[in-house]
């Protein structure tokens, strides 16, 4: 589908932007990787089906020529040779005809393979990028890379580059037939082309003052109407009508005046052309009768065969000369669209180009057991795993010099329950972001069961840590399949066991399809709690030595709030628990608190402790600033 | 439908008309042209005269000249109408949503109106400017190569209507066969797009439980059904240039054929036969181009319905003829109230009997779904009610005119939104000739004032969109501060502290008591600690009223209440720091 930015009449695209030759040069290198023999015949194939319009061309000279004209006046003229000669132009035809499917179908299958590989090479890459990516970026964002971007590259892909070709070819072959016909139409034809090239380009020139004009205007008017639209509920909450409407006239107008402009210009460039085509038919027309009447017969007057300009070889010329200036004017608009479309080339290969995650670990933790992780010395000894995390003197920062950890030092033993509290941007969640390493900290050490976490292959140290987020992400599929993402390899039964766990069953039991029952990702058939209690279920699943928990901090209704509640101290059961804390009961059975407060653990201990200290954990329980 | 869009063009509507006008004249000369070609090779160049050659060349020059007259006049009306008609399509849509209630907004939702007035409307601009200048164009060349053809030769021409019925069936069967998997393949786009749209936004899950290769198998059975899908439709489009080939290819030979016939039986000239063969390329080109309209116009068919949808939509709300512009206290009734978001759906609300006095302090507190954000919207009706009656200030609400109504009853939305520009264009949306002073003394009370002052440019820092450079806290305060400033005879909070550390929220409910004592005050929250000091609490569950009542009082008397207290304070949720 067409985007936003595209107003223009067909057949013009103005120069916009620079060209990066380097992400396009690695574009060609990714179509000809999978694609060489593909490419070879398309090409071959240009080339024959060229030929071949080339031959019909020329044929009308030949017909003229060779038939027709001898038989004029003859009593009884024999058409014989004229039908051998139709038969030989059409099985040229057929060939030519044949080379044209085949080369339309080869094209097919390297845009599109091209794009499966791409796809799948982007997506493989953005899988392995570290967290930090998405976070920095909003999630229309990327999106866009995978549809606008690959998109215009299909179209470059499928459309521009073989077209490109096909009119080079078109240019050459026809130029050798001109020029073996006559010389001086030649020269003629050719100040024509050269004429359209340098108009159009200028008109390109002229027009790409209003083309970002008009690219600036859209991207105004469209961020103010996403701004305002999605805003519309305020807009009416407090009157803002009128005034909303009238700031959207005035951009909407100036929008529109700065479209006109462009593609008023644009609209040009086909009228023009056209008639400059005209003109040179006629100049030539013009030129050839002259010639042909005054039989001049100096060499510069003949062909480079030396035949001599007949009326047959001036009809021909006439379509040759057609055929010679139309893909001028379309090289031009290809180039531009190549330029066009190598901004979209751009974020696809900066995509490309993010360095990955790093992974230098080598320690594997590896489930053996139904409760039971180990990991292997390098001398091939199993060692079970029991859960202990420490942190000592971890400083962490998401940008360089904007600190947001400061000397964070704290240790969990097997199976204790470490509760984190605090305000918005005191730190908590970063803390956990730390220890599956979704970032990497700056300065310190995290030790894992004796281990430095760096030293863990990273894949199964997450695997042996099971998170569960405030916001709750399900995917398309079953309810089973999302219970599943836990660990691929449960069976059914497993997952069930899992669901009744964490207290999922009976409402999933409830449902249409009971585990079968398709949901979408945004869980839009499922509420809020229900579909925490699946989050659940899928750690319980995976059955992980250590848990990330970060309590939702929405309210639910009374039902399944305790069911969650029961939940989540079922699969914190025996496990060394994180946790994000939001209720209370979760606070009161921690065995610590540690009241964080502008990336800092500022005070730490049991419920009835830090409550006796009267200090910040105070305030924040008791709602009360203590003077 | 159409006739809606087609409405829009208004003052372009002269352009709209003529850009066919230049067109068809454009046309007729260009079909000329090869005419004339003939005449220069027969009356010139055969009949050895170099003055006819400068005659008809001289006709072909300035036809070509006013061709290119005709061209540009085109070119540049089409550009102003179908510009003229996006503008004015913008433009209807946008007025239009202005008057949209909520339930509107509800049916429509953001990012459907989004693409309606972005996307769709380039869809039509684009394919209105394309109709003007080739929609015309294509019939036209096609009839008047057809009548010259005749003209030339009226037995030679029975090859072209041969030609042209094979052509227009197989094109027919072509993009029929084509359109409908390309229907297919949209909808593999979506699933395509639904998986890395998954996994973009839930990357945390993906990467917490290594499953990247697990979304990477995803994705590559979407790619390759897609894939699939696409090769067979191109490969069907393929067909699109033999068929031509053969076609063009078909009529060139049988040309060759009986034109060589005809020239040596004398009944054609030589001059005629190549005007025949540009004949050809004409009408063909003709047939292609009209394929490409349809095309086109299917595309375009759905931003059309999308688009006409809105402009037509008439707004569920009216307002009273002579409505009442005063409103004269901050007492609320309902009465019998119920409530169903979609007519003849479920009632999200049930029997609703109220009686707030003014200047008090009502907190509804309730779980998701139990109907107490609903509630508030009532009151400033954002929606109607569909049975019973709401009475502020002893007036039913319908009768009030509605921007009185809404700038003496402010609301503070869940979501709430900033709006690009200072924190000042901000909070001057409440109230729009407030001096900073005033500005300032409702962030004061909205505990509002404390953060912005810190600021290295204070009130007149930019607010980015969306307001991404504020706090989930900061932002709620600030538009309780906006709200603050239209001196409202109701304020209703809906949830608008939850993200405000409680200690704030208790320094905010003072300050109201204090400096608004008689707006009535509504606040709706999930949280006890927000609402117990309330003069009384209305306890809402599955869209009734559960209890109305005093704290002190509901704890002793309904169970809802005690169970959401209990685990409040001693269960669930402490929530004792600030969330987002």
């Amino acid at each position: 589908m067409r985007g936003p930015g595209q107003g223009h009449g067909p057949g013009f695209t103005p120069p916009a932007g620079k060209l990066k030759l380097s992400t396009v040069a690695r574009l060609f290198g990714l179509i000809l990787k999978d694609n060489k023999w593909r490419i070879a015949i398309v090409l071959l194939c240009i080339l024959v089906s060229t030929l071949a319009t080339l031959a019909s061309t020329l044929f009308t000279k030949t017909l003229l020529d060779d038939y027709v004209v001898p038989m004029i006046g003859q009593a009884a003229p024999d058409y014989s040779p004229l039908a051998v000669a139709l038969v030989k132009l059409a099985a040229v035809l057929i060939i030519g005809m044949g080379a044209s499917y085949l080369h339309s179908i080869m094209t097919v299958y390297i845009s599109q393979g091209t794009l499966k590989t791409l796809r799948h090479n982007l997506f493989e890459h953005m899988e392995r990028l570290p967290l930090s990516y998405f976070d920095s970026r909003s999630y229309g964002d990327i999106m866009s890379v995978y549809t606008n971007d690959v998109d215009t590259l299909r179209q470059v892909i499928g459309q521009t580059i073989p077209r490109l070709f096909q009119s080079l070819v078109t240019i050459i072959s026809t130029f050798v037939s001109m020029i073996v016909l006559s010389i001086p139409l030649s020269v003629i034809s050719i100040v024509m082309a050269v004429i359209m090239y340098i108009v159009t380009r200028k008109l390109g020139t002229l027009s790409k003052r209003y083309f970002k004009k008009r690219q600036e205007m859209l991207g105004k008017v469209n961020g103010f109407i996403e701004e305002m639209v999605s805003g519309q509920r305020v807009v009416k909450v407090y009157c803002h009508e009128q005034k909303a409407i009238e700031q959207f006239s005035e951009l909407n107008e100036e929008l529109r005046k700065s479209v006109y402009n462009a593609n008023k210009i644009g609209n040009i460039v086909m009228p023009v052309n056209g008639n400059l085509g005209n003109l040179g038919y006629v100049f030539i027309a013009t030129a050839g009768a002259a010639i042909a009447l005054s039989a001049l017969t100096g060499w510069y007057f003949c062909g480079l065969n030396g035949s001599v300009l007949t009326l047959g070889t001036l009809v021909a010329f006439l379509t040759l000369h057609k055929n010679f200036t139309r893909p001028v004017t379309q090289i031009s608009n290809e180039i531009n669209s190549i330029v066009m479309a190598s901004a979209g080339s751009d974020r696809v290969y900066d995509l490309m180009d993010q360095k990955e995650e790093i992974n230098e670990g080598k320690v594997i933790l590896e489930k053996t057991g139904d409760c039971q992780w180990c990991w292997k010395t390098p001398e091939g000894e199993s060692i079970p795993l029991k859960g202990e995390v420490s942190l000592s003197d971890v400083d962490f920062s998401y940008v360089e010099g904007k600190q947001v950890l400061y000397d964070i030092n704290l240790t969990a033993y097997p199976g204790q329950k470490i509760a984190f509290v605090g305000g918005t941007g005191a730190g908590k969640t970063t803390i956990t972001n730390l220890i599956n390493r979704f970032y990497e900290i700056q300065d310190g050490k995290i030790v894992y069961d004796g281990l430095d976490v760096r030293d863990i292959e990273k894949d199964s140290l997450r695997r042996s840590l099971g998170i569960v987020l405030q916001e709750t992400h399900l995917f398309t599929g079953r309810i089973i399949d999302n219970i599943r993402y836990g660990r691929l390899d449960a069976t059914d039964l497993e997952c069930i066991e899992a669901a009744k766990l964490v207290c999922a069953h009976s409402f999933i039991k409830r449902l249409p399809f009971g585990y079968d029952t398709v949901i979408s990702g945004d869980g839009g058939n499922l509420s809020q709690g229900e579909r925490q209690l699946l989050a659940i279920a899928r750690a319980a699943v995976a059955a992980p030595p250590v848990l990330i928990l970060d309590e939702a901090t929405s309210s639910i209704d009374t039902r399944t709030e305790k069911l969650i509640q029961k939940g989540m101290d079922e699969l914190m059961k025996g496990r060394t628990t994180f946790v994000i804390a939001h209720r209370l009961s979760t606070i009161l059975n921690a065995d610590y608190i540690m009241v964080m407060d502008h990336g800092r653990i500022i005070e730490r201990g049991k419920h009835n402790e830090l409550l006796a200290q009267k200090g910040k954990y105070y305030e924040l329980f008791t709602g009360n600033q203590i003077v | 439908m159409y006739k809606t869009i087609l409405r829009q063009f208004k003052q372009y509507k002269t352009a709209a008309i003529l850009t066919p006008v230049w067109t068809a004249a454009e046309v007729v000369l260009g079909v000329l042209i090869p005419y004339v070609t003939a005449s220069i090779i027969d009356k010139g160049i055969n009949a050895g005269s170099m003055p006819n050659v400068y005659k008809y060349g001289l006709y072909m020059v300035g036809m070509a000249f006013l061709s290119l007259l005709f061209g540009i006049l085109a070119g540049r009306f089409a550009a102003y109408s179908s510009t003229g008609i996006a503008a004015n399509l913008r433009d209807a849509m946008y007025k239009n949503i202005q008057r949209f209630s909520f339930s509107d907004i509800d049916k429509y939702s953001t990012a459907g109106l989004v693409t309606r007035m972005t996307t769709d409307v380039s869809n039509i601009q684009n394919a209105v400017q394309m109709l003007l200048r080739v929609s015309f164009r294509a019939p036209l060349n096609l009839i008047s190569s057809v009548v010259m053809c005749f003209f030339i030769n009226p037995r030679l021409s029975l090859i072209f209507l041969v030609a042209i019925v094979i052509l227009a069936t197989l094109l027919t069967l072509i993009i029929m066969r084509a359109s409908k998997l390309f229907q297919q393949i949209f909808r593999k786009y979506d699933t395509l797009n639904a998986v890395v749209q998954e996994n973009v936004s839930a990357i945390r899950v993906v990467k917490a439980y290594v499953r990247e290769h697990h979304e990477l198998s995803k994705l590559d059975k979407a790619a390759l059904s897609l894939f699939r899908l696409n090769i067979k439709a191109e490969a069907i489009m393929a067909l699109n240039g033999p068929v031509m080939n053969l076609v063009v290819y078909g009529c060139i030979i049988s040309l060759s054929w009986f034109g060589a016939h005809y020239i040596v039986e004398g009944s054609l000239t030589t001059g005629q036969l190549t005007s025949l063969f540009s004949y050809v390329m004409m009408v063909l080109q003709a047939l292609m181009m009209l394929s490409m309209i349809f095309v086109q116009l299917t595309q375009s068919a759905a931003s059309v319905k999308r688009i006409a949808q809105v402009i037509d939509e008439e707004p569920d709300m009216t307002e009273d003829d002579s409505p009442v512009e005063n409103v004269k206290d901050g007492s609320i009734e309902f009465n019998n109230v119920c409530f169903s978001y979609k007519e003849g759906g479920d009632y999200a609300l049930v029997d609703i009997n109220l009686r707030i006095e003014a200047g008090q302090t009502i907190g509804i507190i309730g779980g998701t779904g139990s109907g107490k954000s609903t509630l508030g919207s009532l009151i400033s009706r954002l929606y109607d009610v569909s049975k019973g009656s709401i009475k502020i200030g002893g007036v039913d609400v319908r009768r009030y005119s509605l921007n009185r109504l809404r700038n003496q009853v402010a609301v503070v939305l869940q979501n709430n939104t900033l709006f690009s520009g200072t924190v000042l264009d901000n909070l001057r949306w409440g109230k729009e000739d407030a001096t900073e002073e005033e500005c300032r003394q409702a962030c004061i009370s909205a505990c509002a004032d404390e953060f912005i002052s810190t600021l290295p440019d204070g009130y007149n820092t930019v607010v980015e969109q969306g307001g991404a450079n504020f706090s989930g806290g900061q932002k709620q305060r600030l538009c309780i501060a906006r709200a603050l400033l239209k001196s409202p005879k109701v304020l209703i909070l809906d949830d608008s502290t939850s993200a405000v550390d409680t200690a704030t929220d208790g320094k905010i409910r003072q300050t109201f008591a204090e400096r608004i004592p008689g707006t009535t005050k509504i606040i709706i929250s999930h949280r006890i600690l927000s609402i117990q000091h309330a003069d009384k609490i209305v306890v809402m569950d599955d869209g009734r009223v559960k209890g109305f009542d005093t704290h002190d009082n509901l704890l002793k008397t309904n169970d809802i209440y005690k169970d959401i207290y209990t685990m409040q304070t001693s269960g669930a949720e402490g929530d004792f720091d600030e969330t987002k």
